[in-house]
């Protein structure tokens, strides 16, 4: 029952050689042509510029600066920007340039851990809720719409309450009011994929349902997790600020740019340079997330556009 | 004489809704000699897809569920013989896309787009028979061949994307085909293309069932495709068997009005100010006639027993079964233009 030996002439002459050559000659996969399409996206690529230019600051910190996050200069209070102090000088005299720099490393790595703890245990949990079903369907998705009953930042200031402040809190706190965010994203991307007839296909294969899961839907299911991801990126550091600045979050000195806003808040007046520079700082990487998230959304998403 | 290599008897799968159960497979037999072409013909809604899953057991369960019935498999290359109903799920996914093949009706869809071509022949392969990729690989180019696509060494390292409508239906052939199965069950597989791809696609399969020996369950409402291509064919309504015989003997001279209808609504090239024939009235819902014959409201020829009870499959000649009160009395054989019988 071999099948014909592979000839250059198919067994099956006639009319099969004159079908249109409808594929396209480079081959390009789904995720190559949507990283064309990001690319493509002005905008998208505004926000990777931005967030690549603070993740460079973050990585090269000492390289920049001359001073130290925590060396305070009583002499130097509230100095106005300048050539020896960029950015100007806090109440204690501290260089801000050195503690926003350093204040990048913070916030980028509160965003990362916070958004991989969220997507970790979210998707999971999304995954057993949507491919499942049933019961265990009706816990989880109950547990998520619990937790976005409480806005967000009351629930995340809740958990620090719990388990006291500090940066590594916060961290978790932001990560645990993520999970249902990406929680209800992939289960109901896992729940729509799982009727494609691709998924029947490869049941019909006789494949096993942990292989077409995860082979097959949860591949298909990342898209949305990607955009969701890098948005949540820009919405951790803001959350990670707002904490910050109720003093829930980073304790001093860490150079936390939500923290260093709440400490200066009383010099807006006389020394607006004080809350400048680390509102703009948050508001750029929130920005150059967001623009990322909206370019990624666009690309691998054809259907969502307009 | 040789048994058939699947048996279907007195398959009931029903789903359990909140409006109660529904029989969408009512006490259907048939079978397939191996190397034949079965067609399975019936109006959208009439049970026979979900006929076809049931053998492949994909019936979504929730809420489906087979609850009667037996569907025996004699492979004849490993000489043995199973009911696929009451079978292990670890061995049904052994004979599944090994022995048992599917292709589907949508190729568009069937295929996963993140995966390139060549990947998608053999992945089901893989797992069934333990081979390396370099082997893979040849085996998906030479599957591609197989089912006449062109360029297939550039084709392998294609996406779904890249093809058109009739190319990916060949692909699923060419994944359904790789393992070499007994049965092929295609469901609907050339609905969604275009007439001229069709025949091509038809042309294709018959190939396969000649040169391969591949038994054929094609499942379809596309009298034309039937008559192409199949051995016999069993007409299904309303999740029953209405008939079942010769495809010759079927088309030429059908028996139950239901397939009389079917066969008069055929649009004819030749003629062209005559109005469409169509039955009249729609698909019953299934569950919803619960006592006499379920095609009885849109039948032309209906009298009272009709209503009454319910028509057993009678045999009329040789292999020909109808299930009609028509020929009840006469014990077979009965002139179907008399409209006036028993009344």
């Amino acid at each position: 029952m071999e099948p014909t030996s592979p000839s250059k002439n198919s067994p099956f002459p006639g009319p099969e050689h004159q079908e249109p050559q409808t594929s396209v000659p480079a081959a390009a996969s789904p995720w190559k042509e949507a990283f064309r399409q990001l690319v493509k996206n002005k905008l998208a690529i505004v926000g990777m510029i931005i967030i690549g230019f603070f993740i460079l600051i973050a990585i090269f910190a000492p390289l920049l600066t001359t001073y130290t996050y925590q060396s305070m200069s009583a002499a130097d209070r509230l100095q106005p920007p300048s050539s020896t102090h960029w950015f100007g000088t806090d109440d204690l005299g501290r260089d801000i340039f050195t503690r926003i720099v350093y204040g990048a490393r913070i916030s980028l790595m509160v965003g990362f851990f916070a958004v991989i703890g969220a997507l970790v245990f979210g998707s999971l949990l999304g995954i057993i809720a949507g491919y499942f079903g049933r019961w265990i369907d009706m816990i989880i998705s109950r547990i998520f719409d619990i937790m976005l009953a409480f806005p967000s930042i009351l629930l995340a200031i809740a958990i620090v309450a719990i388990l006291g402040p500090s940066l590594q809190n916060a961290l978790i706190a932001i990560a645990i009011i993520n999970i249902p965010i990406f929680g209800r994203l992939v289960r109901s991307k896992v729940i729509s994929i799982r009727e494609e007839e691709y998924i029947l296909a490869a049941k019909a294969q006789g494949m096993k349902s942990g292989r077409i899961l995860f082979h097959h839907v949860l591949p298909n299911s990342t898209a949305p997790i990607i955009v969701q991801a890098t948005l949540g990126f820009g919405t951790a550091i803001l959350e990670a600020a707002a904490l910050g600045f109720l003093g829930l979050g980073a304790q001093p000195p860490t150079p936390e740019w939500g923290r260093m806003l709440s400490d200066s808040r009383q010099y807006i007046q006389s020394a607006p340079w004080t809350v400048l520079f680390p509102g703009l700082s948050i508001m750029l990487v929130v920005l150059g997330f967001n623009m990322i998230g909206d370019g990624l959304r666009d690309a691998l998403d054809p259907k969502m556009k307009s | 004489m040789k048994k058939p290599v699947l048996e279907v008897n007195r398959l009931r799968t029903h789903f359990f809704t909140d409006n109660g159960e529904i029989p969408a497979v009512d006490d259907v037999s048939f079978h397939i000699e191996a190397g034949e072409v079965l067609g399975v013909v019936g109006e959208s809604g009439c049970g026979k897809s979900v006929t076809s899953l049931s053998i492949m057991g994909l019936v979504p369960n929730p809420p489906g569920k087979i609850v009667g019935g037996e569907i025996i498999y004699r492979s004849e290359k490993s000489n043995s013989e199973e009911d696929l109903v009451t079978i292990s799920r670890k061995k049904m996914r052994g004979i599944r896309g090994n022995q048992l093949s599917m292709i589907f009706q949508e190729p568009m869809t069937s295929l996963d787009p993140l995966f390139k071509i060549g990947f998608q022949i053999t992945e089901g392969l893989r797992k069934h028979r333990s081979i390396s990729k370099k082997e893979a690989h040849n085996k998906a180019v030479e599957m591609l061949q197989l089912v006449g696509i062109p360029r297939p060494h550039e084709i392998v390292n294609e996406y779904p994307h890249q093809l058109s409508g009739g190319m990916r239906q060949r692909v699923m052939i060419a994944i359904a085909m790789s393992s070499d199965p007994e049965v092929l069950i295609a469901d609907e597989p050339t609905t969604a293309l275009d007439v001229t791809i069709q025949a091509q696609i038809l042309e294709l399969m018959k190939k396969l069932n000649k040169e391969k020996g591949t038994a054929i369950l094609l499942v379809t409402h596309d009298l034309g495709v039937v008559a192409e291509i199949c051995d016999r064919v069993v007409v299904m309504y309303s999740g029953k068997v209405v008939e079942q015989g010769n495809v010759r003997t079927i088309l030429k001279d059908p028996k139950h009005p239901y397939t009389q209808g079917l066969i008069r609504s055929l649009p004819k090239l030749t003629e062209r100010d005559e109005r469409l024939y169509s039955i009249p009235g729609n698909v019953p819902k299934p569950g919803s006639i619960l006592k006499g014959c379920r095609f009885a409201p849109r039948c032309p020829h209906v009298f009272d027993r009709c209503i009454k009870e319910d028509p057993e499959l009678l045999q009329l000649e040789g292999e020909h079964l109808c299930r009609c009160f028509l020929y009840a009395e006469e014990g077979g054989v009965k002139d179907d233009r008399e409209t006036t019988v028993g009344s």
